[in-house]
C-alpha cells in the first residue's frame, strides 16, 4: 500500500505518458473482455461511472460467500466476520483520503446523499435570510438539495460565476461571502468541463467569513490523492462508483465536531444508543446517520476498490490520466469544426466538445457503433449549460484502464461523424 | 459505415435536421405545448393553427434538439398540413408503432400508408431503441398540443 501525500493541489507536476501500463491494467477489468458492436470497447464516460476491477467483484463474492451476515449485532461468528471487514472498509477509506479518525467516515448511498444529509441536517439550523455560495460548476446533486432548502427555510442562494474558459474567478467568490454566509457548497472537479476549482484557497476565504464548507469529491478522488484535513474541509461527498467501486455506496467525511453537531439524518435502528417511548438517545458519528442495515457488501467493495488503487498509486493514475488529458486535447483540437468547451489550466480528465453542425446525442449514437462510449447531454450541469449557451455537450472522460489507442479511436470515429454530416 | 447507421441518418433525415421547415413561431396559433426529453436536454415547442372546422392549416415549431428530433418535428409539420384533428391523432399512433414496433415491418395501419410512406425513413431508429424518443417527442407533443396541455407527457 503505498503512502498519501499530502496535497492541495490535485494538479500534477509531471507529465508522463508512460506512468502506467494501462493496456495490462485493463485486463484487471473483465468487461473489457467483450467487444460492443463488433468493437474492441473504449469507455470513455469514467466520469459518469467506472468499470470495476475483478478485485472489487472477488471481494464482494468472497463476503457473500464466505463472510456474511448483518453487522453490529450477532454474536456469532460470521455476523463479527461481516463487521470486520465493514468496519476495515471505513478505515481503508478514511486512510484513503487523510481523514483523522474512522469515525469521520459516514457511509451513505452515494455523493447526492451525502449532500442531501448535509443540506437536511445543518439546514435545520438556518434561517431565513442566512446565504449558502454555490458555483456555476455545480452539479444537480449540489443546487437541488440547497433549493429545496430555500423553498423550506428562505435561505439565499448566491453563485459564484466562471469565466468562458469555466475556471472559477476566486475574486468573485471571496466578492459573495458575508457575515450570512453559512455554508459553502463547492466542486473539487466539474463532471462536465473537467476544471479543477482552488479548493484550499475557497475554504481558506469561507473559513474566514464564518462560514463551513462542504466540498463534491466526486470527480476529484478516483483522480488523484485528495487529503481532506490538508484542503481544510468540512464536509467531503463522493461515490464508490466513480471510483471503480460498485453502486449503491458512497461517502460522506466530515470533522468530528461537525459530525457529532448536527442532528440525525434518518431514524431507526442502528443509530440509537436507547429507545424508550418517551426518549430516545443517539449514537455519535458515523452510526448516527447510518440508520437501517447498511450496504455491507458495498463497503467491503469500495474497500477493494480502494486498495487496488492504492496498489497502482494515486500519482501514477494521475499522471497516466494527465498525460492523456494532454494527448487528447491536442488530437481534437486539430479537428476542424470541433471546439473544447471547458479549457481551464487546470483540469482533471475530462474534455467537453461540440461539433458544428451535429448534435452531441447523434455523435454519442454514431461513435456507439463504433464501440466507443461517450456522454452526450447537460451531464446534469443545466445552469452550466446555461451558462456557456449551449443546450448539450459531448464528453470524454478518462480512467486508469484508458490508452492513448483509445483517443485515437475517438478520433476515427469522430471523422466518420464528420463524413456522414458533411 | 455499418449500415444501421446508413439507415439511421437517411438522406432526408439529415436535410430536414440541418435545415428544418416550419422552424418558426406562427403569429395566432390555436394550440401550442412544450416537449421536453431530460435525458438529453431536447426541448421544443410546437404550434398549430386550426381552423373552424378543425383543420390544420398551419404547423410550426422551435427549439433545439439532435438531427433525428428536428428532423422529425420538420417533416411532422409538413405532413400534418391539411389534416383533421382525428386524422392527425390516428397518424400519431402510426408514427409511434413505425418508430417503437420490433417486429420486422412495421405496422401500417389500414387508410394511412400515404402520410406514413414518407415517415417511413424513420423506421432506422428501432435499431437505436434510445434514439425512439427523439423521434417521437414532437409527435408528442403534437399530440398534447392537441389535447389542450401545456407539455407533453412523458412516456
Amino acid at each position: 500500500m503505498s503512502i498519501i501525500t499530502p496535497v492541495t493541489r490535485l494538479e500534477s507536476p509531471a507529465v508522463k505518458a508512460d506512468a502506467l501500463d494501462a493496456r495490462r491494467l485493463r485486463d484487471d477489468f473483465p468487461i473489457f473482455a467483450q467487444s460492443v458492436n463488433g468493437h474492441r470497447l473504449v469507455y470513455l464516460d469514467s466520469a459518469a461511472s467506472s468499470q470495476k476491477p475483478r478485485a472489487v467483484l472477488d471481494a464482494m463474492r468472497d463476503a457473500y460467500e464466505t463472510g456474511y451476515a448483518n453487522v453490529h449485532r450477532g454474536v456469532h461468528t460470521l455476523s463479527q466476520r461481516a463487521t470486520e471487514a465493514f468496519e476495515g472498509a471505513r478505515r481503508k477509506v478514511a486512510r484513503f483520503i487523510n481523514a483523522a479518525s474512522a469515525d469521520e467516515i459516514v457511509f451513505v448511498r452515494g455523493a447526492t446523499e451525502a449532500i442531501n444529509l448535509v443540506a437536511s441536517t445543518f439546514g435545520r439550523s438556518l434561517r431565513a435570510g442566512d446565504e449558502v455560495v454555490l458555483s456555476e460548476l455545480e452539479h444537480h446533486a449540489n443546487i437541488v438539495p440547497w433549493q429545496m432548502l430555500r423553498e423550506e427555510r428562505g435561505i439565499v442562494l448566491k453563485i459564484a460565476p466562471i469565466d468562458d474558459t469555466g475556471t472559477l474567478s476566486l475574486d468573485r467568490f471571496a466578492a459573495l461571502l458575508s457575515p450570512r454566509t453559512r455554508m459553502v457548497a463547492m466542486t473539487h472537479a466539474s463532471n462536465a468541463l473537467g476544471t479543477i476549482t482552488p479548493i484550499a484557497e475557497i475554504i481558506r476565504l469561507a473559513h474566514d467569513a464564518g462560514a463551513l464548507v462542504l466540498v463534491d469529491g466526486c470527480q476529484a478522488v478516483p483522480h488523484a490523492p485528495v487529503d481532506v484535513q490538508a484542503i481544510g474541509a468540512d464536509f467531503y461527498a463522493f461515490s464508490s462508483h466513480k471510483l471503480y467501486g460498485p453502486t449503491g455506496i458512497g461517502v460522506l467525511w466530515g470533522r468530528a465536531a461537525e459530525l457529532n453537531a448536527l442532528p440525525p439524518y434518518q431514524g431507526g435502528g442502528e443509530m440509537i444508543l436507547s429507545v424508550t417511548w418517551e426518549r430516545t438517545t443517539y449514537k455519535k458519528a458515523p452510526h448516527r446517520f447510518e440508520a437501517g442495515t447498511p450496504p455491507i457488501v458495498e463497503a467491503i467493495g469500495l474497500g477493494a476498490a480502494i486498495d487496488y488503487l492504492q496498489g497502482i498509486g494515486l500519482g501514477p493514475i494521475q499522471a497516466h490520466e494527465q498525460g492523456l488529458l494532454a494527448y487528447a486535447t491536442q488530437r481534437l483540437s486539430a479537428l476542424p469544426r470541433l471546439r473544447i468547451v471547458g479549457t481551464a489550466e487546470r483540469k482533471a480528465a475530462i474534455v467537453s466538445f461540440v461539433l458544428e453542425g451535429v448534435h452531441p446525442h447523434d455523435i454519442g449514437t454514431i461513435l456507439d457503433q463504433k464501440g466507443v462510449a461517450i456522454r452526450a447531454g447537460h451531464h446534469c450541469a443545466q445552469p452550466l449549460m446555461h451558462r456557456l449557451g449551449l443546450p448539450a455537450t459531448a464528453r470524454v472522460s478518462f480512467g486508469l484502464y484508458n490508452t492513448m489507442d483509445d483517443i485515437d479511436k475517438l478520433v476515427d470515429g469522430l471523422h466518420m461523424v464528420m463524413e456522414l454530416f458533411d | 459505415m455499418p449500415n444501421d447507421l446508413r439507415e439511421l441518418y437517411q438522406k432526408v433525415i439529415l436535410d430536414h435536421g440541418r435545415t428544418p421547415r416550419n422552424f418558426r413561431r406562427p403569429a395566432h396559433p390555436t394550440c401550442r405545448a412544450e416537449g421536453n426529453n431530460p435525458m438529453c436536454g431536447d426541448a421544443l415547442s410546437v404550434f398549430l393553427v386550426l381552423d373552424d372546422r378543425g383543420v390544420i392549416e398551419d404547423a410550426a415549431f422551435e427549439g433545439q434538439g439532435c438531427a433525428i428530433s428536428l428532423a422529425s418535428a420538420s417533416l411532422m409539420t409538413e405532413t400534418l398540413k391539411g389534416m383533421t384533428r382525428a386524422e392527425a391523432e390516428r397518424l400519431f399512433e402510426a408514427f409511434h408503432s413505425l418508430c417503437t414496433h420490433t417486429d420486422a415491418e412495421p405496422a401500417l395501419p389500414e387508410g394511412s400508408a400515404d402520410p406514413l410512406t414518407r415517415l417511413s425513413v424513420f423506421a432506422g431508429v428501432r435499431a437505436f431503441p434510445i434514439r425512439a424518443k427523439c423521434a417521437t417527442l414532437p409527435w408528442q407533443t403534437m399530440k398534447a398540443a392537441l389535447a389542450g396541455e401545456a407539455e407533453a407527457r412523458s412516456n
